[in-house]
């Protein structure tokens, strides 16, 4: 009996301090540590050499070859949010507000969070996979040796062309599901389309499409400096590798909804409606 | 006599990362200008560690790296990039941009450091490179991965010398390779090691074969100190215990 009670004793202390080993590592260590490579790497947008070329080429690859991918989930984000704020809605006799409940849970929450999720997904991964095989063969030793920063010529444009184009796709998100909400309300639900827009109109003001936008930016700047921070300090051969892709994707993915709570706190704090 | 120049002067060198168990205990070695000097030593020796603090990606911990009469913790950013761009690298896998062409990677460290010259003449200074190393120009547009690995060898060797360096470093060039191919790349090395009036080299490798055949000096590191260094026919001659057993080893492996 007394066998027993020192186990489970035995066995909440370890729990215990398994819970404070994760904290302290994985929170504040590496908190810390990806502090520093972000400072590091982001000094380097205001020392030459600029890499305006590498800017342009992963804006490019973050942007556009990500914008069907953007369009299909933002279409069809939009027919179900729709439909369901309409379910929701018609209970209260309140379909008028369809518009306006569809066009500030885009503009504010579903457009910049869905797209930071899925750009981290396919962006990020790719940059994590990228810098990690660059630094298993050798590639990131070959530059370093060429005189080249790696954080200027890798990280640093990855950041501020994730950052910027972010935001862009998270607009092009918002429209395409606005267009797709409008749709659903016009062709399927078969109520009008002027109420729709004048009530949207209305209620979503131009900073709610500003504070979705704004986060976006957030996010890229988090999803990208999580994935190239992993990439950057990838260990042991292709392994490696898909440890540092899939702990990168993940580990943005979660920051990107935590984040978000955070960041709805701030900008609402700022326009003073609180959350 | 005549008196000897260095290109590399390492003293009392010591490295550990991060607190743990030194690496490097103290090495002690003199590389002479336009000379090859091999660095041979078993597995874990501190090898590749030794390598990157002669091109001041590692730190030392304490002691002194002088290269080319720079004394490389002395040196700010920049002025450590330019006593880089006097060395040539040839990394184990080539290390090639897999996203640049072939002669986009020869053509890389023109671009960062040669932007007085014209893109035609970086262009013709790499392909004269690659010339020199034997690539025929129908490879000029493939990828490293379109290219087999003793091609890549080549790129690597051609990107490397795309500087015209004074000194260059050799991490296990043929290691993992078959023999006619080992027999290339040992080739392209003197060749490499006779195009520049002075050129010094320095290679790290488990070919004992090729240290006997090509180095005028070999240094044998163990467990992080210099066991011995000296001319080939001075490492036939030791009775030292470690080297004939490593001097055994590698001539029967052949
Ligand atoms: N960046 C690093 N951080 C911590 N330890 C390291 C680092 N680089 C090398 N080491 C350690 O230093 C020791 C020597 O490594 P090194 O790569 O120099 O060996 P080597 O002589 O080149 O061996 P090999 O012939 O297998 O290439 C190893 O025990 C390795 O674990
Ligand atoms: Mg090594």
């Amino acid at each position: 009996m007394e066998n027993i009670m020192n186990k489970t004793k035995e066995i909440i202390n370890d729990f215990i301090l398994s819970i404070g080993h994760f904290f302290y590592n994985t929170i504040i260590i590496e908190t810390g540590k990806i502090g520093v490579f972000f400072i590091d790497s982001i000094s380097w947008w205001f020392k030459k050499p600029y890499r305006w070329n590498e800017v342009i080429y992963h804006m490019e690859f973050v942007g556009n070859k990500s914008m069907i991918i953007i369009m299909l989930t933002g279409g069809f984000t939009g027919l179900v949010f729709t439909f369901q704020a309409w379910v929701g809605l018609s209970i209260v006799n309140a379909e008028n507000l369809i518009g306006p409940t569809v066009g500030l849970g885009i503009t504010r929450e579903l457009g910049p969070v869905l797209t930071g999720l899925i750009i981290a997904a396919r962006a990020g991964g790719a940059m994590a996979a990228r810098l990690g095989t660059m630094r298993v063969t050798e590639q990131i030793d070959a530059l370093e040796v060429m005189g080249v920063d790696a954080k200027n010529y890798l990280v640093a444009p990855r950041i501020l062309a994730s950052i910027i184009s972010t935001p862009l796709l998270t607009a092009v998100f918002d429209f395409v599901a606005l267009c797709g909400g409008y749709f659903l309300n016009t062709y399927i639900l078969h109520l009008d389309p002027a109420i729709f827009l004048e009530k949207t109109r209305f209620f979503v003001d131009p900073s709610d499409i500003n504070e979705g936008l704004i986060k976006a930016a957030v996010f890229g700047l988090f999803f990208s400096t999580i994935c190239t921070y992993r990439g950057y300090y990838t260990k042991g051969g292709a392994k490696g590798v898909g440890d540092a892709t899939n702990q990168g994707v993940v580990a943005s993915m979660v920051s990107i909804i935590i984040i978000d709570y955070f960041l709805t706190k701030i900008i609402g704090m700022f326009k003073g409606h609180g959350l | 006599m005549e008196t000897k120049e260095f290109a590399v002067n390492v003293e009392h060198l010591r490295k550990s990362f991060d607190g743990k168990e030194e690496v490097l205990k103290g090495i002690d070695l003199h590389i002479e200008k336009g000379k090859i000097t091999f660095i041979i030593g078993f597995s874990g020796t501190g090898k590749s560690v030794l390598l990157k603090h002669l091109l001041g990606v590692h730190k030392a911990t304490s002691g002194d790296v002088e290269v080319l009469g720079h004394k490389l913790s002395t040196l700010n950013h920049d002025q450590l990039i330019e006593v880089r761009k006097k060395f040539g690298v040839l990394f184990q896998a080539a290390a090639l941009f897999d996203d640049h062409s072939v002669l986009e990677n020869v053509m890389f460290p023109l671009n960062e450091h040669r932007k007085d010259l014209s893109k035609a003449e970086r262009e013709q200074i790499a392909s004269s490179r690659l010339k020199q190393v034997g690539l025929e120009e129908k490879h000029y547009n493939k990828l490293p991965s379109e290219i087999s690995g003793g091609m890549q060898k080549r790129v690597g060797l051609a990107r490397a010398i795309a500087l015209n360096p004074e000194i260059i470093l050799y991490d296990e060039p043929t290691t993992g390779l078959d023999p006619i191919i080992t027999e290339m790349v040992d080739n392209l090395i003197i060749e490499t090691h006779k195009s520049r009036e002075g050129m010094t080299s320095i290679i790290v490798s488990h070919d004992l074969t090729a240290a006997f055949r090509l180095a005028d000096y070999i240094a044998m590191l163990n467990a992080g100190t210099v066991l011995l260094y000296g001319t080939p026919e001075e490492f036939l001659a030791s009775d030292n215990e470690l080297v004939r057993k490593f001097v055994d080893k590698g001539i029967h492996r052949k």
